[in-house]
């Protein structure tokens, strides 16, 4: 008995070490990082199935890891074993591994698609790459959803930022994300700082005092956040009356699962995630890494992501092709962070300011929450 | 149950009705409090518990057709305010208070203590089995919302008010579906699958064979080494698993290397050989324990009738002390099957484990699929364990051996 399930079991693993063989000078198993969800599975729609259908014999794991993957790729370029291929992260991660020299440089011209009308892939992303080391995938916003039956009779639906702030009008908890980053934006803007002069009075001590003492008058009905789940999770239970998040998540809770929650756009917060590829890939997996990233960002492929979740594609070419929801027939046009009609005031999320200052006003901001 | 009949019945006036009341005020506190009005519950449990006992006391109803009304009524109450859910509930809360008042009523509660027994004596017994129960509810019932929840129609951790009111639109497989029918689910289950059952083999054969090392008293350094065995257990392991990570990925380079091995194949070494390091303290203790109750005068009787000692071994230590090896190994198998820290350091996307599924769709998405999953896994092990237990006792019967 022990002994057939040992025999088993070794054979097992020989049939999967038997899938080591190399197609040419390109590796067959690729590790792709992603952020599990609906985002994950708009990737694997978009990109990964037909890339799969594409490349015969190609094996592709998906490894929900980008929430930490600075710490895991510093730990494995100290351990020599780099097991990731592509890895999807938020611009400001991107910075920071490339100024450490974990991520990969690119050549625009020469590891990305041009656009089909022969634009140059540089023109096409314009000013969404930023540093050397990241590809733009996709424009999201932080905004704000509310619970419809839950506003006070007699009074407008909150869409204005400050809304979020009156207690009075609007009563009920809020949940904002547990870093102060866009909210002390928010907080700046509500207490009378006009907003080209948020960053400049965000750098000074009074100002970041200014700002958490804006907080300060919400806190005691505030539920702190961490994970982009958390605030459509307690919205459907209507827990809280409003709360940020990511706007992909709202779309999902509200047109996908039917909750009775409407969109804030007010002072949304637009940001880029997109992909890198780590440095110290072997020659074969690095050209397996290239090859599916000059496909995955091409105009159509970056077009066709929109199709499974409301986040607006990265290139200017890819904006015109952004057609209707996959299996809910809606058009997607409207739904995106960057229709014009919703982003009539938004805030790029500053990643000169925060690279800067993100150390020092997050201690404040945490030492602040613990008070 | 002599003593039964002759026990007498307690005053309805001053101890059964007073006794309804309060535990119906103590239920009516709690379901109050669900509607924001605690007190107001308080009250009407009270004045409802100590009517409802006077007057099934006072008439004399019987028992079937006392309990039946009280469960009938509440359950109408309940009906009243929360549909088909409240009914539910309520007929069960009727059935407590009901159930109680006749346990006091015919004296049923001194049934199982000696007449002598005082009235704080027997106050002491009643509220000790109290206590166990409450240690058994405890244990069991946060279970109980996870097995509901998992059949939600939506996709939150939500007690929707269909489900309350057990409208069948409330209610889905889908969970199941998403848990069964994708890849997301099935192959961190068949990683978890490959990796327990070896990391659970190696670890028995390893910590048997210290074990039994171990328990000679002609080894040197017994207690030192025993303790660096053991010392998975204790370390925390998030300091093992940051120690196995810098020592595995240069072994697992080297493996690729050097003998041109696979990468998710090494992948599986690496979190195979990880996971039997842990399961090592527990098979050593258990099989140790064992061993305390082991007469060597068996092996040197075997030996003396011509056995080499791999035989001995095999025929006489072996049988003898394998439940504690099975138990060990059962340990072996739960760490492995349940660890999430040392994978997520050592093993790589293609080693996904089901732990490891479950923590970061528990962080990235609040998905009920999770829930699934875990009821899945919560019948799956009550299975095995009785599946387990019932072999070891037929196995015990056939040689004769009664059950302990």
């Amino acid at each position: 008995m022990q002994i057939k399930n040992i025999v088993s079991a070794v054979s097992v693993l020989a049939l999967m070490a038997g899938t080591a063989s190399a197609d040419g000078e390109m590796a067959n198993d690729m590790t792709l990082v992603s952020w599990g969800g609906a985002y994950q599975q708009s990737q694997i729609n978009a990109y990964a199935d037909p890339y799969v259908a594409m490349n015969e014999g190609v094996s592709v794991t998906w490894d929900e890891s980008s929430a930490e993957a600075v710490a895991k790729l510093r730990a494995m370029n100290e351990a020599g074993n780099i097991t990731w291929d592509v890895v999807d992260v938020v611009a400001s991660d991107a910075l920071r591994l490339c100024d450490e020299g974990l991520a990969l440089e690119i050549d625009a011209d020469e590891d990305l698609a041009p656009a089909p009308d022969g634009t140059s892939a540089a023109d096409d992303f314009g000013d969404l790459m930023v540093g050397d080391c990241f590809i733009p995938q996709i424009v999201y916003s932080t905004t704000f959803g509310y619970r419809t039956d839950m506003v006070p009779a007699g009074v407008e639906p909150p869409n204005d930022i400050c809304d979020v702030f009156d207690i009075d009008t609007y009563p009920g908890l809020r949940s904002l994300e547990k870093r102060p980053i866009n909210n002390v934006e928010w907080a700046l803007l509500c207490d009378g700082v006009a907003k080209e002069d948020v960053y400049d009075v965000l750098e000074t001590e009074e100002g970041q005092e200014r700002a958490l003492a804006k907080l300060g008058t919400i806190k005691d009905n505030v539920i702190w956040w961490s994970a982009g789940a958390d605030t459509p999770q307690l919205l459907a239970d209507g827990e809280v009356f409003i709360g940020s998040t990511y706007n992909g998540r709202l779309f999902a809770a509200i047109e996908e699962q039917d909750q009775p929650i409407g969109m804030m756009w007010d002072a949304q917060v637009f940001d880029l995630d997109g992909w890198i590829i780590p440095e110290g890939l072997s020659d074969e997996r690095l050209a397996r890494a290239k090859d599916f990233i000059y496909f995955a960002t091409d105009t159509q492929r970056l077009a066709d992501q929109a199709k499974y979740i409301s986040y607006g594609p990265a290139r200017l070419s890819s904006a015109p092709l952004v057609g209707q929801h996959a299996t809910l027939g809606i058009d997607m046009a409207q739904h995106m962070p960057t229709d014009p009609a919703n982003a009539q005031n938004t805030f790029l999320y500053n990643y000169e300011f925060w690279a800067d200052y993100r150390d020092d006003i997050d201690a404040k901001f945490q030492a602040w929450l613990a008070q | 149950m002599a003593i039964l009949a002759q026990a007498p019945r307690p005053k309805l006036m001053t101890f059964t009705a007073p006794c309804t009341a309060a535990l119906a005020a103590a239920i009516a506190f709690v379901v109050g409090n669900a509607f924001g009005t605690p007190l107001v519950g308080l009250a009407i449990g009270a004045v409802f518990g100590f009517i409802l006992a006077a007057l099934l006391g006072q008439f004399a109803v019987p028992r079937t057709m006392g309990r039946t009304a009280t469960i009938a009524f509440v359950a109408v109450a309940g009906f009243s305010v929360g549909a088909l859910g409240g009914a539910v509930a309520g007929a069960l809360l009727g059935a407590v208070i009901s159930w109680f008042f006749y346990w006091l009523h015919t004296g049923a509660y001194r049934r199982a203590v000696p007449v002598y027994y005082t009235a704080a004596q027997t106050l002491w017994y009643n509220t000790f089995l109290f206590i166990c129960g409450l240690v058994f509810f405890f244990l069991i019932a946060p279970l109980l919302p996870v097995i509901w929840l998992s059949f939600n129609a939506q996709d939150f951790f939500t007690f929707t008010p269909e489900m309350l009111s057990f409208d069948p639109a409330g209610y889905s497989l889908k969970h199941y579906r998403d848990f069964l029918g994708t890849d997301e689910w099935m192959v961190p289950l068949k990683n978890s699958l490959i990796i327990a059952p070896i990391a659970t083999l190696i670890s028995v054969t390893l910590g048997t064979l210290a074990a039994i090392g171990l328990s000679q008293s002609h080894v040197p350094f017994r207690q030192a080494i025993m303790a660096i065995m053991i010392s998975p257990m204790i370390v925390p392991l998030i300091i093992s698993a940051t120690g196995m990570f810098f020592f595995y990925a240069p072994l697992g380079n080297w493996l690729e290397a050097n003998l041109g091995l696979n990468q998710s194949f090494v992948g599986y070494v690496k979190v195979i050989l990880a996971h039997s390091v842990l399961g090592v303290p527990f098979v050593i203790i258990t099989v140790t324990a064992t061993l305390v109750g082991f007469d060597n005068s068996l092996t040197r009787a075997a030996a003396n009738m011509g056995a080499n000692p791999v035989t001995t071994f095999f025929r006489v230590q072996m049988p003898l002390i394998l439940p504690g090896v099975i138990s060990g190994g059962l340990f072996a198998f739960i760490t492995s099957f349940d660890e999430v820290v040392v994978v997520l350091f050592v093993g790589s996307a293609q080693q996904q484990t089901l732990p490891w599924q479950m923590f970061t769709g528990l962080r990235e998405q609040i998905s009920p699929t999770i829930l699934a999953a875990a009821t899945i896994l919560v019948t799956f092990s009550i299975l095995l364990l009785t599946t387990v237990e019932l072999l070891r006792r037929r196995s015990e019967r056939l040689r004769g051996l009664s059950p302990s």
